[in-house]
């Protein structure tokens, strides 16, 4: 029996499935009806017991977080769904909302409900024209259907939704970045405290939540905490979705309990591209320590991986066969954080700067070893010296790749230059595509 | 704020949408990015004229709002072209292909990073990761997915771009709109074309279709 | 900030084994500095809100026994009881941290430590050195950008050596109001920013350079022009305004190189404005009075000393004389003149307004300012600030960022009466009540204050008669403050000093008998004069008409009144004691050199009446004080002051400055019910042509345009758009200017009083709520 459990993903292969028509042809915003007759606390209390956890990586409790919200204290609230889906490797809300924008909407609804939030925003990345279509329309069309605005379904409830779209700016997915790019600022980390619960957007008490964990609201209220409880680990509760790519050879969306395995994964996915041997992943985007073929057992949940090293992050499996130069792969990371540097604090916007430089000497074979114990000092310097956790994502390639690869890294260094073919590596070199 | 623009320089529907934009919002300053999108969608990129209406229209500091301007990618300093083309080197795709094909276009189109062709048709960018990694290697063009590309079918891409073809994104409307029309949409402006092109490619949809024993 | 406020709730903690008590609320960075601990720093600024940006300050922290998991910058985190904290000193994950934040900084600043105007006084450099590693790992590339970048006429911008610390944007946003500087780009490229068309015109942005904790921000005046070791600094006060503000100037080899802001946290705190920072190169002028000039034949030669005090005794002696002061003394010097009006010509007719001024407001003075003590912390503490015939970004820029930093903190109410709605006003958050000049008196009556109010009334609610009046009466019926804000540093000095014609040092009545043989009593004299002495007008009305037949001035422009009878000047005897050329000196028949403010000793009284003394900047001078100047004059009419030096007119001074008899009784004035269909409102701005701001092109070059401002409606009347050319004119004369369209009232035009081609009063004769006339075009 496949351990697969399609719930986000359940009607995605239906033609309308993005519509407000598709949608509710399957019970779509009946979980708004539900969840509006109930006291708005129980619905944090609902999402409580479900075990629900934030899917944008860090895993925070998505309840306990609604439930620091001060209630009764005559200000605005807020909900902000993080939707700036940016993390390299990371590709599993954009074909959710392409596929299925309204399930965000109706969570965005039930969570503004319960968190006594009258105006919520979905920080959009500004690099997808038609997913920021789809969104619009969907939103267009819940108004149109009474599902926003004033007096919902008539029981009073006002809920305004606004659609913000970004312009490029990795770190606005960092969630107190994004309330400031959000406010009209430059999306730059503000300190914390004051936590976003208590100052958030315009300095009222607000959520940020990832659009997954919003989106896994509705089926929770359907089916009730305890189904939701029910699926994944003892403390990764419920379903999610997995992304895989790279060298494998059906790369795509797999939605499972938490807890599945890469080894399990890979077999769905038709194993890694035949013919080649899984090098190295990352199990959960570009920021998560690497992980090799000693990891395909490791439970993909929160805590497994986290004991084995790395975080499970946004389940971002980024699959890399023998023919990728580590090196390579981690430069081009590095060159990533150079680029998306806020340039706020200094360990990171001079420590990428200076590691690419070294990274980028090591790549043509210039260098010592010395070198890779200044790489790793450096890294030292930088993670946990920084403002927010872009520092730390910078230095976790690096850290890792030398800790399983340091072999490779010196390669470059007997070979001058990189010993591998970047041609092979590529899609088109297994294909019949050639350039 | 000297040199505010006389207003005569923007027609109407502009200013009449920077200020439903504002209306969005609980607070004027959060428009500043749906309106710089606004800026770009008129003008091809963020123009004097248009850091100066919004400084204006928000009772901000030119350099307040340059500031924003400057600090997101998609803000450009340099005129798009009217279809910009973006190649992801990020890792992933840049492993699968991705350089292969960036260097394929520059030199297909003789130019370089953040150029655009003499024709104006065309401008080039390296990008980071889209969140398509499912279908690497990734080219997007004016912000729509042309997924799974090779070196052939993206200068393939580029001549039908250049000749005016239109051609369809794989995920995305009908036809790829203009660098201009794109960039209304992400303003915020819903130019009615939600429901064109397909709710979902295969790798989104690979997992769904095992559970229900469809696929293997 | 060092802890003004009484704190009740206090913290305890534990810094490298060392336990402190502070309040709660103290960062632990400030916490470790009550140890004497430093912990390295850069964005950390006491003044500007924590951003914890740099990293530099990083330590490692333990509460209750549980580790923060990584070093914590000490410039964000507040104290809390248990907490122990470890700094580089007894860390080695701080000392390491600290290091590899230290090597990061470095990687991308330049080593032009050699010909860098920080080099010295460098907070990297010194922390470097002291907290640093011994040698850069770096082999690579460093950033480099195109350098200079004048981002104002004023201020210079090295991006290469800018460490992003943020704190001149930090200052520009939050100080001053003015963020027309903001941090650009992204990553590595960040860098700060002005937009191209638009400069840094801030009326502060010379704090930036002074905060700048790197060479990245340098002034033009200074750029390239000394080394700190070579430099003489000494503890100064500014003589621009009555702000009072702490300042030191620096010099080297007799010329003033530098004026930067003092650190007062009562008065400016650590800030000053531009014009007090950069305005001093009219000391070192090269048309300085050098020695002593006598008129023959009409025109003025040199004489020696011994000459010229012949000659001026000789032209005063046994004359009815007045004497006219200026408001830009020192309390000494202010002092001297006042005795020296007594003692050695025997009249009250002396007056330090050397500008428009009013009988209601000489009784105002006497009655509810001399000897009042209304203080920067009253602000702090107020419920409501009402801004009256004062625009105090304009006319006392501390008075300005006090304000505004009460409304930043805890929106303190603001109400400002004005006829044009400013941007001065705007960052403050005001609540504007716009007037017709002339008019203030009934908007100041509807306020309802309490006793914890003040009211800020500027110098020039003495043009709109029965406003002091009504500020007296709203003041009497709600117990608010009255805060007198002249424009000028020596005015309230002046006043305690009794430098005018209806009081004797320390605000004692010439009116009250015993106060007047009090004062005789002090002086040796057997009696001093009891008539009331004149005002300036009248004492220059006196001399056009012959009733006054001698004149002793010093350091007045005639201009600055209104419509002076300059023919008096001409027929009297004038003894000038001045610094360089006037108008004044162009009639006078004797004229004296006296020396620059940072030429001699002395002290200057704030509108808070708060002595604020200083030392000679400049070692070496041939200059001396007006009070030794008037010292000779008046051994030289056989009446000696009694003193010749600054501390021995400081000692006597102070034996007077205080009177605990009664004060003048004030009479109220009725406010005028005469309209003018079309008023002037007019004051001067802190940049324009100010005798004092000569020769400094660059700080000139920020200076707000001089335009005429009218509202939209107005300027339809005439058919004007903005940068039309309109004409103001009165009886006495016309000027021209563009128009800008702003926030004034109807029917009203105002005009800068002293702006490059709007000389207000000297142009059109009119003071403020005067009838004028204005039309489109020349």
């Amino acid at each position: 029996m496949t351990k697969l459990t399609p719930v986000l993903s359940a009607h995605w292969d239906e033609k309308d499935s993005h519509t407000l028509a598709g949608y509710q042809r399957h019970g779509g915003y009946n979980s708004v009806k539900k969840a509006l007759a109930m006291d708005p606390d129980a619905v944090i209390q609902t999402v409580k017991d479900s075990g629900l956890r934030g899917r944008g990586g860090a895993g925070f409790p998505t309840g306990n977080k609604w439930g620091f919200i001060p209630q009764g204290d005559n200000k605005d609230h807020y909900l902000v769904v993080n939707a700036d889906e940016s993390e390299p490797g990371t590709c599993k809300d954009t074909p959710l909302l392409l596929a299925n924008p309204h399930v965000l909407v109706e969570g965005v609804i039930i969570a503004s409900y319960a968190i006594r939030a009258k105006h919520a925003f979905i920080y959009i990345r500004g690099e997808v024209t038609h997913v920021t279509r789809r969104l619009l329309q969907a939103i267009d069309d819940a108004y149109k259907a009474g599902f926003l605005g004033k007096n919902i379904l008539g029981t009073g409830f006002d809920l305004e939704l606004t659609l913000h779209i970004g312009a490029g700016a990795y770190i606005c997915g960092e969630e107190t970045a994004l309330l400031d790019s959000l406010e009209g600022f430059r999306g730059q980390p503000r300190l914390r405290p004051p936590f976003p619960a208590i100052a958030g957007l315009y300095a009222r008490p607000t959520v940020v939540n990832n659009v997954e964990s919003i989106a896994s609201v509705p089926a929770i209220i359907e089916k009730g905490a305890e189904w939701f409880a029910s699926l994944g680990t003892e403390k990764s509760k419920g379903f999610t979705l997995y992304s895989l790519s790279g060298h494998v050879n059906n790369p795509g969306q797999f939605e499972a309990p938490l807890g599945i395995t890469l080894r399990e994964l890979l077999d769905l996915a038709g194993g890694i591209r035949t013919g080649h041997t899984l090098k190295f992943w990352t199990p959960g985007g570009s920021s998560t320590p690497i992980f090799t073929d000693a990891h395909l057992d490791t439970p993909l949940d929160y805590e497994s991986v986290s004991a084995a090293g790395s975080m499970l992050g946004t389940k971002a499996l980024q699959i890399f066969d023998e023919t990728t130069c580590v090196l390579r792969a981690v430069l081009r990371w590095t060159e990533f954080y150079k680029h998306e540097s806020c340039g706020k604090c200094t360990p990171c916007r001079e420590g990428t700067w200076w590691l690419v430089q070294i990274l980028r000497d090591l790549e043509n074979g210039k260098g010592s070893e010395a070198d890779l114990a200044k790489l790793l000092d450096l890294c030292d310097n930088l993670l946990g010296r920084s403002f927010c956790a872009l520092g730390d994502g910078a230095a976790s390639p690096i850290m890792s790749s030398i800790k399983y690869f340091r072999d490779e890294y010196l390669a470059h260094l007997t070979h001058g230059g990189c010993p591998f073919d970047p041609v092979a590596s590529t899609l088109f070199a297994s294909s019949k595509v050639g350039a | 704020m000297s040199l505010t623009p006389t207003p005569n320089q923007f027609d109407e529907n502009f200013l009449s949408r920077l200020d439903a934009i504002i209306a969005r919002y609980p607070r004027s300053r959060s428009a500043i990015m749906p309106m710089l999108h606004l800026v770009q969608a008129r003008d091809g990129y963020v123009t004097p004229e248009g850091i100066e209406v919004i400084a204006e229209k928000l009772d901000l500091t030119t350099a307040e709002v340059h500031a924003v301007a400057s600090f997101y990618t998609q803000y450009r300093k340099t005129p798009a072209g009217e279809y910009h083309v973006g190649v992801c080197t990020n890792t992933l795709c840049a492993i699968m292909g991705g350089d292969e094909i960036f260097a394929g276009l520059e030199n297909h189109l003789g130019i370089e990073n953040n150029e655009r062709t003499a024709d104006g048709k065309v401008s080039l960018e390296h990008i980071e990761c889209n969140a398509a990694c499912d279908y690497a290697p990734v080219v997007m063009v004016n912000w729509e997915f042309f997924d799974n590309q090779t070196v052939a079918s993206a200068k393939t891409l580029v001549d039908d771009l250049r000749a005016g073809k239109k051609p369809a994104p794989t995920r995305g409307p009908n036809s790829v709109p203009t660098f201009k029309e794109a960039s209304e949409v992400l303003a915020g402006f819903n130019d009615g074309r939600a429901n064109e092109g397909v709710q979902a490619g295969e790798p989104t949809l690979l997992g769904l279709k095992i559970a229900k024993g469809e696929r293997k | 900030m060092t802890a003004v406020q009484p704190q009740t709730d206090q913290i305890t903690l534990t810094i490298d084994g060392f336990e402190v008590t502070v309040p709660k609320g103290t960062l632990v960075i400030r916490a470790a500095e009550q140890l004497g601990i430093q912990v390295p720093r850069f964005c950390d600024h006491p003044l500007l809100s924590p951003v914890g940006a740099c990293r530099q300050c990083l330590v490692y922290i333990e509460i209750n026994g549980r580790a923060f998991p990584k070093p914590q910058a000490s410039c964000t985190i507040p104290v809390e009881n248990g907490m122990v904290v470890k700094t580089q000193l007894t860390s080695d994950v701080a000392q390491k941290a600290q290091e590899g934040v230290m090597e990061f900084l470095l990687v991308n600043h330049p080593l032009d430590c050699p010909v860098c105007d920080k080099g010295g006084e460098c907070p990297l450099q010194n922390q470097a050195m002291s907290n640093g590693r011994g040698e850069s790992r770096f082999e690579g590339k460093k950033r480099t950008f195109e350098k200079p970048i004048h981002i104002s006429s004023q201020v210079l911008l090295d991006r290469e050596r800018c460490i992003l610390c943020a704190r001149c944007t930090r200052f520009s946003k939050e100080i001053a109001g003015d963020p027309f500087i903001d941090m650009g780009e992204r990553g590595a490229l960040q860098q700060v920013s002005i937009y191209e068309k638009d400069p840094f015109d801030s009326y502060f942005s010379g704090n930036t350079v002074q905060i700048c904790p790197v060479g990245a921000l340098t002034g033009s005046a200074y750029r390239f022009r000394s080394r700190p070791f070579d430099l003489i600094s000494t503890p100064s006060v500014c003589e621009h305004c009555a702000s009072g503000c702490s300042m030191r100037t620096d010099v080297r080899r007799n010329k003033t190189l530098r004026r930067l802001a003092g650190n007062d946290p009562e008065v400016n705190e650590e800030w000053n404005c531009d014009k007090g920072r950069w305005a001093f190169q009219y000391t070192m002028a090269k048309d300085r009075i050098a020695v002593p000039l006598i008129r023959e034949n009409g025109v003025l030669r040199e004489a020696s000393w011994p000459e010229a005090l012949a000659a001026a005794a000789a032209g005063l002696k046994g004359k009815k004389a007045g004497v006219l002061v200026g408001g830009r003394t020192t309390v000494e010097d202010a002092y001297a003149y006042a005795k020296f009006s007594r003692v050695a010509l025997g009249t009250n007719d002396i007056d330090f307004r050397s500008r428009p001024h009013s009988a209601e407001e000489r009784n105002f003075l006497a009655s509810h300012v001399v000897g009042s003590a209304v203080r920067y912390s009253d602000i702090d503490q107020a419920d409501h600030v009402v801004l009256v015939g004062i625009e105090p970004e304009e006319e006392s820029p501390i008075v300005f960022l006090r304000i505004r930093k009460q409304v930043r903190q805890r929106g303190l109410v603001v109400t400002a009466i004005a006829p044009w709605q400013t941007r001065g006003f705007k960052k403050l958050d005001a609540k504007y009540v716009g007037v017709v000049p002339g008019t203030e008196a009934s908007a100041i009556a509807q306020l309802a204050l309490t006793s914890a109010s003040v009211i800020v009334v500027g110098e020039r609610l003495c043009e709109s008669a029965g406003a002091l009046s009504a500020v007296a009466e709203l003041a009497s019926k709600s117990g608010a403050k009255i805060a007198w804000v002249p424009r000028r540093a020596g005015e309230r000095g002046a006043l305690e000093a009794g430098a005018i014609g209806n009081l004797l040092p320390g605000g004692r009545p010439i009116s009250d008998a015993a106060a007047r043989v009090d004062v005789a009593a002090a002086w040796s004299v057997e009696s001093l004069p009891s008539a009331i002495g004149l005002d300036s007008t009248a004492i220059l009305a006196g001399a056009a008409s012959g009733a006054i037949e001698a004149l002793v001035v010093g350091g007045v422009d005639p201009f600055d009144m209104h419509a002076p009878e300059i023919a008096g000047l001409d027929k009297a005897f004038v003894l000038s004691l001045e610094m360089r050329p006037s108008a004044i000196t162009e009639r006078a028949d004797v004229v004296l050199p006296i020396a620059a403010v940072v030429e001699k000793s002395g002290s200057f009284m704030s509108w808070e009446g708060r002595v604020r003394a200083f030392e000679q900047s400049v070692p070496e001078t041939p200059h001396h004080s007006d009070l030794y100047v008037l010292s000779l004059v008046a051994e030289a009419l056989g009446a000696p002051l009694g003193f010749s030096t600054v501390k021995g007119a400081a000692k006597e001074f102070g034996t007077l400055a205080k009177w605990d008899g009664a004060r003048e009784s004030f009479t109220a004035t009725t406010a005028s019910t005469a309209a003018s269909s079309t008023a002037l409102a007019t004051w001067r701005q802190l940049l324009d042509n100010g005798t004092l701001q000569i020769n400094e092109p660059n700080l000139a070059g920020t200076a707000r345009a001089a335009v005429a401002r009218i509202n939209a409606a107005f300027a339809k009347s005439l058919a004007v758009v903005n940068g039309d050319l309109i004409t103001i004119s009165t009886d006495r004369g016309a000027l021209s200017l563009n128009v800008e369209i702003s926030d004034v009232v109807d029917n009203v035009v105002w005009l800068p009083r002293n702006g490059v081609g709007s000389q207000s009063l000297r142009m059109l004769g009119a003071l403020n709520g005067a009838e004028v006339k204005v039309r489109k075009g020349l």
